[in-house]
């Protein structure tokens, strides 16, 4: 596709409970993602979907849905799987992006144990998130990252806190590998989990402010163009951001 | 027990005086050795006190509504024991009550004064014998990787106020912050019936607030939290929002409502970065106020000042003039002068703290100048994702210059850009010598103040180097 054809197209985003999953300044990767867009002459639209309201499964190019406190998160847990379970897997399915990232990620597992309960997720991704005895896994943290359109692996930098331990099923991909930080389980060096365009991180930080990269790699995506399509922008200030969240995680 | 007592404060003031020989500011050292010698220090000490002590708490505020409450105190003359330097753990409460304390079982002073950490509130309250009044004054999101979620914080000073002395102690809250209101259930006459009363005659409960239409934002910011009633889970319907999730707000399911403050403030006027004016009714009267610090933040500090200033019994005059003679405690709203640039130091720790300076700058006319200082040691969150929760787009267009430092300076730097900052006035150095200097040199023989906009270790590092060059008094005093 010429780049003149992606100029007058328009990412649609929906942000799944804008107002409950925010909690690690969220609000920093659809910033992201708009403004990245608004720059280069691609529109851009954002929906809200909160408790009880219904999901246009064909109405949007990019899911995402960030993280939570327990009970906010809980609320959200019932309400995915009673008003928008249907539709999100029929917008995966077609190929648009769905991104989870911290108590989001969990959400898009089969099911996460909060306390003694557990509690049922919508399924897109082939992970299991259990808690453990263990303490919370908190810090920097930086992964390698293999994506195809990119001519070798990339590194993610952000920061996580998580309780749960991620495990993935035999039918799941982790989306990276930890270089420093603890990662899905603090144990299996893997990061994340990707099924096509859905994808699953512990990293926030935000995640997008910091890997500017990955926000065009998402955006094209969206858009189903090559990323190399996007023109380029004026990023000395998202590269040094970039190095200084690297830094910060000793890589 | 005071026999067995001596010897230990002995020692702990010895260990106090090496750490200092050594350079340390660290004013919780010998207090931590204490209550390591002696875990009751702090029940023991507190017990010489004839009027007991207070304890205040919150995420923002704290240093400064404390020292409020000493200036109002101290009108009063009331001599206190006051941990005003902002060491607010178990160690640094116990150094405060160590230097004051003296030989055959005496104090130097009548009143505790201690703020304390949201997390330590708990495990001090249930040591401090002759516990008065407990001061909570709001709960916002801040430093997740440290203190975890609001509700967690909220649930242990749910408990911290059942059990031990805080049964017995006076507690003064925030009306407007419904996680901070819901303390008071128990108490306040309202648990059964949601009516709200908060029974001003029994005293065990004072509540403030604000009560001043004008004020009101047009929607909850967007960090905002606590926004599910706290006895059904249904969310608040909020009728007014004066700042982060403060504000007048009522549970449509199970009838909960804000409870009719006792001490209140209306017409308040805020005067940009110099101050703020406001009427305080309290039941003794109603009366006006001019505060030198600025903001409705500082307002809100100014009321629960004067609301522990009411349980314990202090004149509406004395209040006043407390309030009124005031001054910023060290690195909040503090001035100084940097080669020959008046500087304004105003401490930025979370997105609501953030908020209320940017609010506050961007009543300034004109553009500005800003030295935002971002560092993620341990004491400010290593997290730095909360700068994408703080509304900087308030300073968009109104940007002279924006000096980032730090150890995490490019990262705010980019948080401004994408707030609207043009970038061409956006600038990283991440010394933070370097980059006060560059910064205060912006605009010579200028009017115009530099606002220097640091965390919490970067206060104290711009601090020292401003004492260093003799531009400000010393912290520790």
């Amino acid at each position: 596709m010429e780049l003149s054809e992606i100029k007058g197209r328009t990412l649609r985003v929906c942000a799944l409970y804008p107002d409950l999953m925010n909690i690690y300044a969220d609000r920093g990767n659809l910033l992201v993602l708009q403004r990245r867009c608004e720059w280069r002459g691609i529109g851009f639209e954002l929906a809200g979907s909160g408790l009880g309201e219904p999901l246009d499964a064909g109405g949007h190019d990019l899911f995402y849905i960030g993280g939570g406190q327990d009970r906010d998160q809980r609320l959200c847990a019932e309400d995915l799987l009673t008003t928008k379970r249907a539709s999100l897997h029929e917008a995966a399915a077609r190929g648009a992006v769905v991104l989870g990232v911290c108590g989001g990620y969990q959400l898009l597992g089969h099911a996460y144990t909060l306390g003694e309960e557990e509690i049922e997720g919508v399924g897109l991704l082939d992970v299991r998130t259990v808690r453990d005895p263990g303490s919370r896994l908190i810090g920097n943290v930086a992964i390698d990252v293999s994506l195809e359109d990119e001519s070798g692996p990339r590194v993610l930098a952000g920061f996580e806190n998580h309780g749960g331990r991620t495990h993935l099923g035999a039918r799941a991909n982790p989306l990276g590998r930890v270089v420093k930080g603890h990662g899905n389980d603090g144990r299996s060096g893997l990061e994340g989990a990707r099924a096509g365009n859905t994808i699953g991180t512990y990293l926030h930080g935000p995640l997008l402010p910091k890997n500017a990269w990955f926000a065009d790699w998402l955006i094209a995506t969206a858009l189903h163009v090559e990323p190399r399509r996007l023109s380029p922008l004026e990023d000395s200030l998202e590269r040094d951001a970039h190095r200084s969240a690297r830094r910060a995680a000793g890589v | 027990m005071a026999r067995l007592l001596t010897p230990k404060l002995a020692l702990a003031r010895a260990a106090g005086a090496l750490s200092r020989l050594r350079g340390g500011g660290a004013t919780s050292v010998p207090g931590r050795l204490l209550l390591a010698l002696e875990p009751d220090a702090l029940g023991a000490l507190a017990l010489r006190l004839d009027q007991g002590s207070v304890l205040v708490s919150a995420t923002n505020g704290k240093t400064t509504t404390a020292a409020m409450a000493a200036s109002i105190l101290e009108r009063h003359g009331v001599e206190l024991v006051h941990n005003q330097a902002g060491a607010n753990m178990a160690g640094g409460i116990a150094s405060t009550l160590l230097s004051a304390a003296r030989s055959r079982g005496r104090i130097a002073g009548e009143l505790g004064l201690f703020e304390v950490d949201e997390l330590w509130l708990k495990p001090v309250a249930a040591q401090l014998r002759g516990l008065r009044a407990v001061l909570l004054s709001n709960l916002f999101r801040d430093q997740l990787d440290r203190y975890g979620e609001l509700e967690t914080i909220a649930d242990s000073w749910i408990s911290a106020l059942r059990e031990g002395p805080a049964r017995a102690a006076t507690l003064v809250l925030n009306a407007d912050d419904p996680l901070v209101a819901d303390l008071g259930r128990d108490r306040d006459g309202s648990a059964g019936d949601g009516a709200g009363d908060d029974r001003a005659g029994e005293r065990r409960v004072v509540y403030f607030g604000v009560e001043d239409n004008s004020l009101g934002l047009t929607g909850m910011a967007h960090a905002a939290d606590a926004k599910h009633c706290r006895r059904c889970g249904a969310p608040y319907v909020f009728d007014t929002v004066y700042l982060g999730h403060l504000g007048h707000y009522h549970c449509p399911s199970c009838g909960r409502r804000r409870p009719s403050p006792t001490v209140r403030a209306s017409a308040v006027t805020l005067e940009g970065v110099r101050g703020a004016r406001f009427r305080l009714r309290v039941p003794a009267g109603e009366v006006e106020v001019k505060l030198g610090l600025p903001g409705l933040y500082n307002v809100y500090n100014a009321l629960a000042a004067a609301a522990l200033a009411v349980a314990l019994e202090v004149p509406l005059a004395d209040i006043v003039a407390g309030l009124e003679s005031a001054t910023a405690a060290f690195g909040r709203a503090e001035t100084v002068t940097v080669d020959g640039r008046e500087t304004r130091i105003l401490l930025v720790k979370n997105p609501a703290g953030t908020n209320e300076v940017l609010r506050t700058l961007a009543l300034e006319p004109g553009e500005h100048d800003v030295l935002g200082v971002l560092n993620d040691n341990i004491a400010d969150g290593r997290d730095v994702s909360w700068v994408w929760d703080a509304d900087y787009e308030l300073l968009a267009g109104r940007v002279h210059s924006f000096t980032c430092a730090g150890t995490r300076a490019p990262e705010l730097a980019l948080r401004l850009k994408y707030a609207g900052v043009d970038p061409h006035r956006i600038r990283v150095i991440d010394d933070v010598e370097q980059a006060l200097t560059t910064a205060a040199a912006d605009r010579p023989g200028g009017g115009e103040p530099l606002y220097a906009l640091p965390t919490y270790t970067a206060m104290l590092a711009l601090r020292e180097l401003l004492v260093g060059r003799g531009e400000a008094g010393s912290s520790w005093s």
